[in-house]
């Protein structure tokens, strides 16, 4: 018994952490149609500009307190600046180009900014695990659990996807991206600028990203190629629950997480491919995946 | 007749004169012809090639390394050369991936046409690379990776090894382990899920099965290469509470697994054993607490207890230091040890070849039996074509001079005592041990003493 407690807090918190990362991927896809591999390297940007902002308040002798707060300016300075460049300069290119070239052209700037993290921060692996010892620990089933992974993470993953629906539904700029995914052609006629939802909704993907790079870095060391690790998990999330699905990505990231670290309490040799294993199971199954939509095919 | 034999100008008079001046002309222009031979014979530059990786998650180590190459080559230089020869590097990047790696090697060997590779830092690569370079017929000094398999498994003329292996790396620190903590009765393992993790932990447990049967292994645990969370990790290992945990993680990797583990109490339950853990013992800072065993895969430390007062070394280490803000870590001393297998190889050559220059041939040939020194003690290359290195190990411990744990408590393993024989394989070998192995012959040293 115990050790199911212990795989489910395990698994919550890593699903939370990879549901921040891969909310945004979905996000993008379900709007522009674009799968964005650049993804990963956002993450990683937004882990990066978090350690190195939570190494300057640590040297000028400020509160760690203050590196929550930093999280989402450093989340946000990348998705507008680094995000925001982007889709203006090339996504804008790109729209209804097809896949292939989405693809290259994506891949490419994954490559630059891979090459952009070595070129500013160095290959030695960064940590600062200030805010997490902030928080400090708490007791589960007798097993020394951080606050910050068992109950910050999911909470943060918690509002994320709430308040992504509230403002998808409720709010004026969220009804203009749905319009605008649902019809760009209608949405246009009636005076939707498309342009700037594209834009709107690629900054807010790139902000998730950076936000799940950025509350990451107390836990993990920030450093050369974690981009690549964490899109290829974001894609899988993405693929099992429909591209394209916010609440899907929820319970996929969930599903992921489990699956996870219930393989390193019963089945470690299964660890390092379970994600796939629920992937491949979930696509044989539903190949729209776990919430995607049957469409038809126009020829 | 005579006007055919005259060949001299108008004014000279007789054919004899002509003919002793051909003759100093020729003699004048052999040995023109004699120095020029000489001349080629000596080399404009001695190219090396270096792989080593300078992207991904091992250009912790990469780096580094190739810092140490640059420094060291400038110093050569700077010294005259190596017998007079100036040495000029072409570095290749590891983490490009194998088809380009190879590639790369390829263009450096044929195109270049170097006189000497270096290769490599991963085992992976290693195993690629040394039957290719073995068929380009070139010197390769194997002079980081470390399976043990490669001389094992097949000979070789071309390619030596000048640092340890895996096997004598992974029975000192058992060995440290059975010495300094006989009593453990369980143990968990968590290493990084590719050939060195599953390798380094196949060659701890057969050893460990010999020299303490008893003892229980509770959990094997190999997440992925480059996994950014332990969390489940460790509260397994918290929840089953093993004697002794090791991991031969290295890297972010390692880095991750020690923050994590020390913010959840997990080295107050167990002892671990981090026998990469000197690579990363500077990042970590005051994280990795004090009594945790690590290894640096060989004999080379900055703080080396025999080599305290060796001014070569606090060169090294003071100059290393200018040029990276860091100690140097071991792929830095493995990198000045095939640097120095590589000098000493040419001057026993040039020895052997009466003070001229050698050829490659004279130099691969000087490579067998060489004995040459590093930052450690002395190495020698034994008839496998693999070195024979001595392993230093010790624990954590904190003091004031250093904003990081240094080793203290350290013991020298002698290498013939910890690996297997020349053409012996390594798991044959460890099948032969029997608990006496344990009480082996060792040198102790605490550190500042």
């Amino acid at each position: 018994m115990q050790v199911l407690v212990l795989a489910t807090l395990d698994g919550i918190a890593y699903g939370a952490l990879v549901f921040l990362v891969a909310v945004g991927l979905t996000l993008v896809f379900g709007v522009m149609r674009i799968l964005n591999v650049a993804h990963g390297s956002f993450y990683a940007l937004g882990a990066y500009a978090a350690a190195s902002i939570g190494g300057a308040l640590a040297s000028a002798g400020l509160s760690p307190w203050l590196a929550y707060p930093m999280f989402i300016v450093a989340a946000v300075l990348v998705g507008v600046v680094v995000g925001g460049l982007m889709e203006r300069f090339l996504l804008q290119r790109i729209y209804g180009h097809e896949e292939t070239l989405q693809l290259l052209v994506t891949f490419a700037v994954f490559m630059i900014l891979d090459n952009a993290q070595r070129l500013i921060w160095g290959v030695q692996p960064y940590f600062y695990s200030e805010p997490l010892r902030l928080l400090g620990n708490v007791k589960i089933a007798g097993i020394t659990y951080t606050a910050y992974q068992t109950l910050f993470l999911p909470l943060v993953a918690l509002a994320v996807l709430f308040g992504l629906r509230w403002f998808l539904r409720y709010t004026l700029a969220g009804s203009v991206i749905v319009a605008v995914t649902e019809d760009r052609e209608a949405a246009t006629a009636v005076g939707i600028n498309a342009r700037r939802v594209f834009f709107l909704t690629f900054v807010i993907g790139v902000t998730l990203a950076s936000l799940g790079g950025a509350l990451a870095s107390p836990t993990t060391s920030v450093l050369p190629g974690m981009g690549a690790e964490m899109i290829v998990l974001s894609f899988a999330v993405a693929a099992t629950a429909g591209l394209g699905q916010i609440e899907g990505a929820a319970v996929a990231a969930l599903m992921i997480g489990l699956g996870r670290s219930m393989a390193v309490f019963f089945a470690p040799e299964l660890e390092v491919v379970m994600p796939y294993i629920i992937m491949v199971l979930v696509l044989l199954i539903r190949p729209e995946g776990l919430f995607g939509k049957s469409t038809a095919r126009k020829i | 007749m005579e006007e055919r034999a005259t060949i001299a100008p108008y004014h000279m008079e007789e054919p004899v004169k002509a003919r002793r001046i051909i003759l100093s002309m020729a003699t004048v222009l052999g040995l023109g012809v004699a120095q020029t031979a000489l001349a080629q014979d000596a080399p404009e530059n001695i190219k090396i090639g270096i792989t080593t990786f300078t992207s991904g998650p091992a250009s912790v180590f990469g780096v580094p390394a190739q810092a140490a190459a640059e420094m060291i080559a400038e110093s050569i230089n700077e010294a005259g050369g190596i017998q007079g020869v100036p040495v000029e590097l072409h570095f290749v990047d590891e983490g490009a991936g194998a088809e380009t790696l190879t590639t790369e090697v390829r263009r450096l060997v044929q195109d270049l046409d170097v006189d000497v590779m270096m290769a490599a830092i991963s085992s992976g690569n290693c195993i690629n690379l040394t039957p290719l370079l073995e068929d380009l017929e070139v010197l390769n000094i194997l002079w980081d990776c470390g399976t043990q398999r490669i001389f094992e498994e097949a000979e070789y003329k071309y390619n030596f090894r000048t640092q340890a292996n895996a096997t004598p790396e992974m029975m000192a620190a058992l060995l440290y382990l059975l010495k300094t903590n006989p009593d453990f009765e369980t143990i968990a393992v968590i290493n990084q899920d590719y050939a060195w993790g599953r390798d380094s932990w196949e060659l701890f447990s057969s050893a460990l099965m010999k020299l303490k049967p008893d003892v229980q292994v509770v959990a094997e645990l190999f997440p992925r290469l480059g996994a950014p969370d332990f969390s489940a990790e460790i509260s397994r290992l918290l929840a089953t509470q093993p004697d002794v945990i090791l991991s031969t993680s290295w890297g972010g990797d390692l880095d991750t697994l020690v923050q994590q583990a020390s913010q959840r109490g997990l080295f107050q339950n167990s002892t671990f054993v981090l026998p990469l853990a000197e690579s990363s013992i500077q990042r970590l800072g005051g994280v990795l607490p004090d009594g945790v065993i690590i290894g640096a895969r060989g004999d080379h430390y900055f703080l080396h207890p025999e080599l305290r007062d060796d001014k070569n070394l606090g060169d090294f280490v003071e100059r290393f230091r200018k040029r990276t803000g860091d100690y140097p870590i071991y792929p830095a001393f493995h990198m000045a040890q095939a640097f120095a297998a590589l000098q000493a190889a040419y001057d026993k050559a040039a020895e052997a070849n009466g003070g001229e220059f050698p050829d490659r041939a004279q130099v691969l040939e000087a490579m067998e039996g060489l004995e040459f020194q590093g930052y450690g003690r002395p190495l020698t290359i034994r008839e496998d074509n693999q070195a024979l290195e001595a392993q230093l190990i010790g624990v954590s411990r904190t003091v004031n001079e250093y904003d990081f744990p240094i080793m203290d408590d350290m013991m020298i393993f002698d290498a013939a005592d910890i690996m297997a024989p020349a053409g012996e394989n390594s798991l044959d070998w460890i099948g032969t041990l029997d608990p006496s192995f344990i009480d082996i012959e060792v040198t102790e040293y605490k550190h500042g003493e």
